[in-house]
């Protein structure tokens, strides 16, 4: 009992611990790409390369001024951020990022809690998200935020739709919503050869689902400024972008479980190869989340903004439909063949 | 330690519907109407109802409070979302509300089968429940498919109406 | 199964822990020396005009309550996922059923035009005439002939 304890809050801390820092490096790398894109250097002074960056912005935001607006609503003023932040850490729980190790007698799962409800889990999680940023561009008081909180919390919603019906595909070839059984019907295949037109309505989804380009209209900065955030300074600001980067982390890490087989490599059945194949297995899954990290930072320096009436367009009379024609489709497959 | 979480999350509830009742602020309503549902999503996983649980927060919290706060957004803008409520009817709201208590004890003590440590019930309730959905109980879910037209059809011609 | 339960429990309390922990070490390191000036509400530097609740379209409104009903429906769909390949057709005919009778609804909001997100007319369009507008005015040929006449 007391080793399963000490097993778990291991796991928790290599976890929030590895989001963390992928999320500082992650927040280098988009500036760093955002330089090549431009053609400029982008950050290179604090360390080799600006390695060290990060951490001189950890501590920077840390030492700022945390400013409340006299005419905010101080008691949600002040949780909104933990509101966006925590739901986001806590989406990644159910994500199995490794195929386990046998040690100390017992078989340890890459991965925090292996629960029967894994996806909707997820998605009731990320629902909670979304009152984070609602109520952080209500209190703030302010014409911007309260807009872009608004907006966003809108196109959240309505993408939410297309992303829970295009999951069920999956759900009907599986049969199940642990992650992990998804995870172990792709050895062999992955499940966006079996769903593509779902992967496709799936990653549009995510990323208006983590208020990204082309879909961060809630803090589109030539209309909005910043948004539901715009009041918010000091570390209360940097736990927005934790929580919007982290968003990410836990929406490549979903995508790569859900289509590309999630800690799998292909040909090789990391299984039976004891501790090897768990390493192989956790880098195949990092290697994997990386290049959809890459796609969200390529894509945001790529394509401009929708206009709301778009998204909206696209959301609701697209992007639902199709999921529901490949939902249908895949239904009568099962059936029929 | 079950009985330690247990006691956390009802506090989460009652303490939340106390805040919803008496809170003057209709913002701090909805927000403390939060910490109800999840708290309730939490006693659901305790008896090991996990579909139930995420579904609580999925559509109570993901989606009735998202309403709810839009709705307070939308009317309460011009003057403030201050708002008292002097004329509680006391009387009838105790009588209706120990009504429905009473009732809750009656399905609660005429159920035999609780969930508990000793007797864990079902080990994935999903399928089990889809199983249901689809033989025992088929015709009130293709019924609540008519509810939810009713529903959308009838609220949506309603907000319409109020646009124009 | 509880045990799972109880470790994501664990993660969200440990997530918050580290979240307070946080901030309070930022309170304990930042300065902290507000203005009146500094807390204004932010509109571009000017002073703040007017109530900061604008009203917003209703239409947001009417897309929370859209989406609530589609929720629920996904929600239902989810168990009939897990079981479908064990049921067989039959399932497959009852979900169409249910997913049909709900489409009505949704082919009821579209073609009722709660789906489309009305855009303000724009008053400058390709088509527009701009010849009333004095600044577009066409230069008038008989005064510019005389003021060169004159040069």
């Amino acid at each position: 009992m007391l080793t399963d304890i000490a097993i778990i809050i291991t796991k928790i801390m290599i976890v929030i611990g590895g989001t963390f820092t992928a999320v500082a490096y992650l927040i280098l790398a988009e500036r760093k790409v955002a330089g090549f894109v431009q053609e400029r250097y982008g950050p290179n002074r604090v360390g080799i390369w600006g390695l060290l960056q990060p951490i001189a912005d950890g501590v920077k935001t840390m030492l700022k001024e945390d400013i409340t607006p006299a005419k905010a609503n101080r008691i949600i003023y002040h949780l909104a951020p933990a509101m966006v932040l925590a739901p986001a850490l806590v989406t990644f729980a159910v994500v199995p990022f490794g195929s386990g190790i046998d040690a100390f007698g017992r078989h340890i799962a890459f991965q925090i809690a292996d629960i029967n409800i894994g996806i909707l889990f997820i998605f009731a999680i990320t629902s909670i998200g979304v009152y984070g940023v609602v109520l952080g561009g209500w209190s703030s008081n302010n014409k911007y935020s309260l807009l872009g909180g608004v907006r966003s919390s809108a196109q959240m919603i309505s993408y939410e739709l297309a992303l829970g019906l295009s999951v069920v595909g999956i759900l009907l070839l599986t049969g199940s919503l642990r992650l992990n059984d998804i995870v172990e019907a792709q050895i062999g295949m992955w499940n966006v050869f079996r769903q593509p037109v779902a992967f496709m309505i799936f990653l549009v989804a995510v990323f208006a689902e983590t208020n990204r380009l082309p879909f961060d209209l809630a803090e589109s900065e030539q209309e909005l400024i910043a948004g539901y955030h715009i009041e918010y300074s000091g570390f209360k600001y940097s736990m927005f972008m934790l929580g919007e980067y982290s968003n990410i982390i836990t929406a490549s890490a979903l995508i790569v479980t859900l289509f590309f087989g999630g800690w799998t490599v292909p040909f090789i059945d990391v299984t039976k190869l004891g501790h090897l194949g768990a390493f192989l297995s956790v880098v195949s899954f990092a290697v994997k989340t990386g290049f959809f990290l890459f796609l969200y930072l390529w894509v945001r320096w790529t394509l401009p903004r929708f206009r709301y009436d778009q998204l909206m367009h696209l959301g609701w009379k697209i992007l639902l439909p199709l999921a529901l024609l490949n939902l249908l489709f895949t239904a009568a497959w099962i059936t029929y063949v | 330690m079950e009985s330690f979480v247990f006691y956390i999350f009802a506090f989460m509830v009652v303490a939340g519907g106390w805040v919803v009742i008496y809170s003057n602020n209709l913002i701090y309503s909805a927000f403390s109407l939060l910490f109800t549902f999840v708290g309730l999503a939490g006693l659901y996983g305790l008896l090991m109802a996990d579909f139930i649980a995420a579904t609580q927060i999925l559509i109570y919290a993901g989606g009735v409070l998202i309403l709810l706060l839009f709705g307070i957004m939308l009317t309460a803008r011009k003057t403030s979302i201050e708002i008292t409520q002097s004329n509680l009817p006391r009387l009838p709201g105790a009588i209706i509300s120990s009504l429905i208590f009473l009732l809750l004890m009656v399905v609660i003590f005429s159920e035999p089968n609780w969930n508990s440590a000793t007797n864990p019930g079902v080990k994935e309730t999903v399928p089990v429940i889809g199983k249901l959905l689809m033989t025992k109980y088929l015709i009130p879910f293709e019924l609540a498919s008519i509810l939810l037209l009713a529903a959308l059809i009838g609220s949506v011609f309603i907000a319409r109406r109020e646009d124009s | 199964m509880l045990w799972d339960l109880g470790s994501v429990l664990m993660f969200m309390v440990t997530s918050l822990v580290i979240i307070g922990i946080t901030l309070l070490i930022a309170k304990l390191f930042r300065r902290d020396n507000p203005t009146e000036e500094k807390l204004t509400s932010y509109e571009c530097g000017e002073d703040p005009v007017g109530n900061p609740w604008v009203q917003f379209n209703i239409r947001f409104y009417v897309v929370a309550l859209i989406f609530l009903i589609f929720e629920v429906e996904i929600v239902f769909l989810y168990p009939w996922a897990t079981v479908f390949k064990e049921m067989g057709f039959f399932t497959f005919v009852e979900m169409m059923i249910f997913v049909g009778i709900l489409l009505v609804g949704y082919a009821y909001v579209w073609v009722k035009g709660d789906l489309n997100w009305v855009l303000p007319k724009p008053k400058y369009t390709a088509d527009f005439d701009y010849s009333n507008v004095p600044r577009f005015k066409k230069p008038d040929a008989e005064k510019a002939r005389k003021l060169q006449a004159v040069e």
